[in-house]
């Protein structure tokens, strides 16, 4: 023991810092962990906001168009049938005409034909034109001021996706083209402004992505949430009220039990096959409505809500059932009247999780075809948002992933900062909903 | 005219619960009368008698409306498939073109009769003449891909007819049930009918069906794959699906189908997630859980339960556009670690979509399902287990590795199969960022496939039914189904096991 003299208190020895060193590794690693995952967070958050943004904002062209009564309405007698043979292909000298006029009053310098100027505008310019003649007649021969949509190309250099080097083989735009753009940015005949049709409007085909919207798909998700809390929200609580309340001990509600944990955990794109086998192969629903969405998220939802409906009707303290039983209710009375109210707060909030999970879920949508450019301006009755094709907000943003101008894309990521506030207002809810009605026992 | 708009559900539903509150009316008020007015005579509180009415009517007529609904489109498809020329429906890809062509043409005419442009003596005209049909058709916005065949008029006509004539009799069978429900509950509202214990049967057997309804999903999900997988099989040598190599699908037939160089994929980029996730979560679980005061915890497990909020989609387009071109750009041509030197100017990534990309992101994706069930487990060891370790001289980390984690350990193992299962069905990641190659490689810089990528692209766009390249994606979901579902219940085991150890 003659070694203990030279062991101080104040001095650690080797073994000792070596010890506390590896403490403060490991403690380290736990850190650099949560760190780790805060930085991917924010990664992915600042990413989905920096390329999102610009789905919001839309470069337009503002022009001058005569519409030239001489080309729409020959017979000048203002007559809709007559107007109406007149396909947008007749309103294309109109553009170029217009770029004509605007050249020579203003000090634009280009040598480009009128025809290539007009490219600079979306390939639905003429529609539009079509379309306010159509549902005004005598607009013809005024002059009018359009606001065009410029074409996908002219908004990306606007807003930095494309710029001179990268359209070294693009055959839709060139760089005389973009430099007319620079000038007319100088003139104020195109800017960016605020994209309103982005939130409402439908999804366009491959060749507009300027025009492409995210309302329809909204309408859908709409719809298909609807569905699964028609019928989610009554069957799971009456299930688990069953499970909860009245079910006895016996191998049946033990196999109805390890059925629904594991339904939690069957992965979402079998839902999808059993909506194509048995919705849409047996039962004949139409394909890619939102009903069959809904049904399909129904079934999903249904494990979610039970398991945290059957949590908070656990939590309801067994006394409150107690004390309605020892004045005279009934089972079933004691259960409707007392225990299902207590636990209504929690079974909101784990519905409305439920239903969040639902409405970012891809898979199964396509598998019943909510996906693909559906064409369609919004249902206009219930029947017709049930039954009638239409996609959803997650397999919109699909849709725009896969295609293959780049233009998409921030489209897509536009969708993903709709559907996350969507989310987001959901679960707050949830959580407000908690904090306020919430009761500890 | 009248009984056709009853054709309608949504209608229908409405009529039968006016009737239903009609019946709760009266009976209510019917009980009490007969008690003379005073309801202490009654058997049961005066409500339950208008339950029992209300309950009477709507449930039998609603649920047989049900029924009739899901039966009606088979029974016509039965009805009609007689009056179409045999060798078009011999083949049942040809025999679903032709019914969907049937059915176009019946909601055309449908819409066409709506709008006024068609009468019933002008359709009856058409049998004459159908090709003036499709012109007619189109003038309504019903477009038609070809001229309209004879055939498929006259089944569209008796198909109409058929369906106008069952929503009658289903509009009339429903009501006549609610109305017949509701006189016999009014009937029995007396006094000593015990109308309480009728309702509360009525709600039990409710309860019970809704509960079934878990087990119904179930036996839909494994039905409804068996029987096309049994179709698959038929088809296409399981010999080939279980032991074959590759997985070349060829719609000219002679198909390569086999499942194991999708396992293969799906297996390498679930292990690739596995090793950022777990590290991650695990290290986090634990300084969550032992290390952190309450302030840290209140802000960084929300912070990480975010990552497990945000739907699939978003982390497969985060992939795609953001975590695969940052790796091209790191490994790829001309960057900083392609190793081009190394392998004659041949860069180690080519394209965006790769086994890494994936697997990186799916990572992400379950960093905060492994550290939330790590730290709920981690939580459940008893403290007099750490106390004891501490009353040794042990570190916290000592504590930690020795006596928390050996005692933890099965649990860990079962949120970590938990976890696997999830990255094995993992679909939209997958379909984003891994590519569509399916080859056996062990170069996580190439793409490869997946299951759940194949199941995807098998069943999207024009299906047949027929094929055995349409076919296989049954066969690969339930093979899906199987190993997830055997992963799940194994890990419960491992979880519940544990659980009972402690308490």
């Amino acid at each position: 023991m003659t070694d203990t003299a030279h062991i101080s208190l104040l001095k650690q020895d080797a073994r000792t810092v070596k010890r506390n060193r590896a403490e403060a590794r490991f403690k380290a690693y736990g850190l650099i962990a949560i760190g780790l995952g805060v930085v991917m967070l924010v990664i992915l958050l600042t990413t989905i906001i920096s390329r999102g943004t610009g789905a919001f904002q839309q470069t337009f062209l503002t022009l001058e168009v005569t519409l030239d009564e001489a080309r729409l309405d020959k017979t000048g007698n203002r007559d809709p049938a007559e107007i109406r043979k007149v396909s947008t292909f007749g309103y294309k000298p109109l553009l170029n005409d217009a770029f004509e006029t605007l050249v020579a009053t203003t000090a634009l310098q280009s040598d480009m034909a009128p025809k290539d100027m007009s490219a600079l505008l979306s390939k639905g310019a003429e529609a539009q034109m079509r379309d306010a003649v159509l549902a005004d007649p005598s607009l013809i021969g005024q002059t009018v001021e359009f606001n065009f949509l410029a074409s996908g190309r002219v908004d990306g250099y606007l807003k930095d996706r494309v710029s001179r080097e990268s359209i070294a083989n693009d055959k839709n735009i060139s760089v005389e083209q973009l430099d007319l753009v620079d000038q007319l940015v100088d003139a104020g005949v195109i800017e960016k402004r605020l994209n309103a049709s982005f939130i409402t409007g439908a999804d366009s085909s491959d060749a507009r992505p300027e025009a492409a919207g995210f309302g329809v798909s909204m309408v859908g998700s709409l719809t298909m949430m609807l569905v699964v809390l028609a019928l989610a929200l009554p069957i799971g609580v009456a299930a688990s009220i069953y499970l909860e309340e009245f079910a006895p001990k016996n191998w049946i509600t033990d196999i109805i039990e390890v059925n629904i944990s594991n339904l939690a955990a069957v992965p979402s794109i079998v839902f999808g096959i059993l909506g194509l086998a048995v919705f849409i192969n047996y039962m004949h629903l139409p394909n890619s409505a939102p009903l069959v969405g809904g049904l399909v998220l129904t079934l999903m939802t249904l494990p979610t809500i039970i398991i945290s409906t059957r949590a908070s009707l656990k939590s309801v303290p067994p006394s409150i059932r107690d004390a309605a039983l020892g004045v005279g209710a009934s089972k079933m009375q004691s259960v409707f009247h007392h225990v299902l109210p207590l636990a209504a707060p929690g079974i909101l909030t784990g519905t409305i999780i439920g239903l969040a999970q639902a409405l970012g879920e891809t898979a199964p949508l396509l598998l019943i075809g909510m996906v693909g450019f559906i064409a369609s301006n919004g249902p206009e009755t219930i029947n017709e948002a049930l039954l009638s094709p239409n996609s959803a907000m997650p397999a919109q943003i699909y849709e725009w992933a896969k295609r293959s101008d780049p233009a998409f894309y921030e489209r897509a990521w536009g969708g993903i900062i709709i559907l996350l506030v969507f989310l987001i207002s959901m679960n707050f809810l949830a959580v407000m909903l908690r904090r306020r009605f919430e009761r500890r026992w | 005219m009248f009984l056709s708009s009853l054709g309608n559900p949504l209608t229908l539903t409405v009529i039968v619960l006016v009737i239903a509150f009609a019946g709760y009316v009266t009976a209510r008020s019917r009980a009490l009368a007969r008690a003379g007015g005073d309801a202490r005579l009654l058997h049961s509180l005066p409500n339950y008698y208008g339950m029992t009415a209300a309950m009477l009517s709507a449930v039998p007529a609603l649920g047989v409306m049900v029924i009739w609904l899901l039966a009606q489109p088979m029974l016509i498809q039965n009805a009609i498939l007689p009056l179409l020329p045999a060798d078009m429906v011999s083949s049942s890809g040809n025999a679903s073109l032709v019914l969907s062509d049937v059915k176009r043409v019946a909601d055309g005419l449908g819409t066409a009769i709506e709008q006024g442009v068609l009468d019933a003596q002008s359709i009856a005209a058409l049998r004459d003449d159908p090709a003036g049909l499709r012109g007619t058709l189109a003038g309504v916005g019903v477009a038609l891909g070809s001229a309209v065949e004879p055939y498929v008029l006259a089944a569209a006509q008796t198909s109409r007819a058929l369906d106008a004539r069952w929503d009658a009799l289903r509009a009339v069978m429903v009501i006549v049930l609610a109305l017949g429900g509701l006189a016999l509950a009014v009937r029995a509202a007396d006094p000593a009918f015990r109308a309480r214990n009728v309702v509360e049967r009525g709600v039990m057997a409710l309860l019970i069906t809704a509960a079934s309804l878990a087990i119904l999903t179930t036996v839909g999900i494994v039905l409804s794959m068996v029987f096309e997988t049994a179709n698959f099989f038929s088809l296409h040598s399981w010999r080939d699906f279980f032991f074959g190599g590759s997985w070349a699908p060829n719609f000219r037939g002679n198909s390569e189908l086999s499942f194991l160089p999708l396992l293969w994929g799906t297996l390498y980029i679930s292990v690739i997630a596995l090793l950022v996730a777990v590290p991650i979560g695990l290290f986090a679980a634990i300084y969550l859980s032992e290390y952190a005061g309450p302030k840290l915890r209140a802000v960084a497990k929300p912070l990480l339960e975010i990552l497990a909020g945000i739907p699939t989609i978003v982390y497969g387009l985060f992939a795609l556009l953001t975590v695969g071109p940052f790796l091209v750009d790191l490994f790829g041509a001309g960057g900083l670690l392609s190793a081009e030197g190394l392998r004659d100017g041949d860069p180690l990534m080519a394209g965006a979509t790769a086994v890494l990309t994936a697997g990186l992101v799916m990572g992400i994706m379950l960093i905060p399902f492994v550290s939330s069930l790590s730290d709920d487990i981690i939580n459940a060891v008893p403290q007099s287990l750490r106390d004891g370790s501490y009353g040794l001289g042990a570190t916290p980390s000592e504590t930690i590795r020795n006596v928390v984690l050996p005692a933890a350990l099965p649990g860990i193992v079962g949120a970590i199969l938990l976890a696997a299962s999830r990255a094995i069905g993992e679909t939209m990641i997958v379909v984003l960022g891994a590519g569509a190659i399916a080859r056996f490689s062990g170069n996580p810089f190439e793409a490869m496939t997946t299951i759940t990528t194949r199941i995807v692209s098998q069943l999207t766009g024009d299906n047949d039914f027929a094929s055995p390249e349409t076919l296989v994606a049954f066969a690969l979901g339930l093979t899906l189904f199987i190993i997830t579902l055997g992963l799940n219940v194994f890990a419960l085991y491992i979880v519940r096991k544990y659980r009972e150890q402690y308490e």
